[in-house]
């Protein structure tokens, strides 16, 4: 009976008639039902052709990407003034992690930092004085993601538990911050970051899932889900408010997306790392963005241009970088290196500018604040550190004692950026000499 | 499969019990024919997600690097980490004197 029916099936959506033959006998004994056959042999063609129709616009794309590429970033570049050697000091270290820091934010009051470490800790610091101001055990490990809501009230952190979790912070420091928790995202592998948009009200996380989602802090719901990534979406940054909503995120896929928040859809997709891409982050202006890859390179990718404008490398690196930053006028990158160093880069002639030494562990995170005056890491050697610069003055001296009236910042060996007149001109024949700011 | 009991039937008055029965018997080929359809699927979102970046406009390199020139200098001055502000305004920084180089 069985037999049968699948004659029977033949005989009814065969679009010709089977006429008794012997040749028609031989044929159908194939073990393939013709029809069948003749379907998946239609939907190898449309797959073929659709693969060759992707080969033809991938090699398009690239066509249209190399027209447009008619010069190099530090070619256009060449009549800035060059930077000169900056000098970067420690100016506070903060100790209480007891493992690895993993991930830290600074809040927009510029003086509180909240940190996540391996142990499960979620610490929330005053950098002024070094002081603990909250502590929360999360209930997983690897807390690989922290961010500061943007009224400085509350913070969220996930890891491997999968979720991101928002902490309310409040003045009484004896309250049990965990029993206020509410638990935001849901996702099946764990959180890689997480970053609050303009108002406490949303938060943006990114998972080893290899999706990014928008949830509702308030109900939980998922408001937007961003598909698209081959493999762990490891980082993300939102662009600067006034460019309108978007965000980037990379992943161990080697590819950086630019996505619309409202419609879910990859704008714009980059893929010229050569591994896992550890760190993305924003140019100032929101119309490019760094990234920083396992491959030792950090890059600049143009949103406009649609490509890669520059590679910030050096033979003499070999590691990965972990976490990038731009300063405030997005001039200087700043990089956390695996081999314990941070390397800032001028962003428009590509080369370095400085090297920082002091963690005894890799740099597993570092943000610029958000008046950019300081820049904080933190490293897998459980401590993190606030660092800027030592700025270098044009100052008179008079009569044995210093006598300064102006600070002008310039580089030691080159001409200062920019020289004012003093304020006392029976002074201004006297001998002008460097000062470098302790 | 026996190829003698062929052709000479009548068609089925029910189609739909057939095919449930057609489903268990080629099972092997109906999966392959859905995974090539959910890789037809992919593809497809694939080719459409190419052919929307490869529409986007674009301009050249040389004026989006001219642009981010221009930010960086029109900002370098308010750049505390580029060029730098007194003890007085930058609370990390320890009121000390300068040392003469």
């Amino acid at each position: 009976m069985f037999y049968l029916d699948f004659l029977i099936v033949i005989l009814c959506f065969k679009p010709f008639r089977c006429r008794s033959l012997p040749a028609q006998r031989k044929y159908m004994r194939s073990p393939l039902i013709p029809e069948m056959a003749t379907q998946e042999v239609q939907l190898n063609e449309t797959l073929a052709h659709l693969k060759t129709e992707s080969e033809t616009l991938k090699s398009k794309l690239e066509e249209e990407r190399a027209k447009l590429h008619d010069v190099e970033l530090h070619q256009v570049a060449e009549k800035v003034e060059g930077l000169g050697q900056f000098v970067m000091k420690t100016r506070r270290t903060l100790k209480g992690h007891g493992n690895k820091v993993l991930c830290m934010d600074w809040c927009k009051d510029k003086r509180r930092i909240v940190s996540s470490s391996q142990d499960g800790k979620v610490i929330v610091w005053d950098a002024f004085t070094t002081n603990k101001e909250h502590a929360v055990t999360m209930p997983c490990t690897w807390v690989m993601a922290c961010a500061y809501a943007p009224s400085g009230c509350a913070v969220a952190c996930g890891g491997l538990d999968n979720k991101c979790s928002v902490y309310p912070l409040s003045l009484d420091k004896n309250e049990n911050l965990a029993a206020k928790k509410k638990s935001v995202a849901m996702h099946t592998n764990y959180l890689s970051a997480c970053s609050f948009t303009n108002s406490d009200m949303q938060i943006l996380t990114s998972s080893g899932d290899g999706t990014c989602a928008l949830w509702d802090v308030e109900s939980g719901q998922l408001l937007q889900s961003f598909h698209g990534h081959a493999a762990d979406v490891l980082c993300l940054d939102l662009a600067p408010s006034e460019t309108g909503n978007t965000f980037v995120s990379g992943g161990c896929d080697k590819k950086a997306n630019v996505w619309d928040m409202r419609s879910g859809q990859c704008i714009q997709s980059f893929e010229t790392h050569e591994s896992d891409i550890n760190s993305v982050r924003y140019y100032p202006s929101g119309d490019a963005f760094a990234s920083g890859s396992d491959d030792a390179t950090c890059r600049l990718y143009d949103l406009r241009a649609d490509r890669e404008v520059a590679i910030y490398s050096k033979e003499s690196i070999i590691f990965g970088v972990s976490s990038v930053d731009f300063s405030l006028s997005g001039r200087l990158l700043f990089g956390g290196y695996n081999d314990y160093t941070i390397n800032v880069w001028d962003v428009l002639k590509g080369t370095r500018v400085s090297i920082l030494f002091g963690h005894e562990n890799r740099v597993s995170t570092l943000r610029v604040s958000p008046d950019g005056t300081a820049f904080s890491t933190g490293s897998w050697d459980h401590t993190l550190r606030v660092c800027d610069d030592c700025y270098f003055f044009i100052g008179i001296k008079y009569n044995q004692n210093l006598c300064t009236f102006n600070f002008t910042p310039c580089a030691p060996d080159k001409p200062p950026l920019s020289l004012t007149a003093t304020h006392l001109p029976k002074y201004s024949n006297l001998k002008k000499h460097i000062y470098r700011s302790t | 499969m026996s190829s003698s009991v062929l052709l000479s039937q009548h068609p089925a008055p029910n189609p739909t019990h057939t095919t449930r029965r057609l489903y268990i018997f080629f099972s092997h080929s109906k999966n392959t024919a859905k995974m090539s359809g959910s890789n037809l699927v992919a593809m497809k979102k694939v080719v459409q997600q190419l052919r929307f970046e490869a529409s986007i406009n674009r301009v050249k390199v040389s004026q989006a690097a001219a642009d981010l020139q221009q930010f960086c200098m029109q900002n370098a001055l308010q750049d505390p980490l580029l060029t730098g502000v007194s003890s007085s305004t930058n609370p990390f920084r320890p009121q000390k004197v300068c040392s003469f180089l």
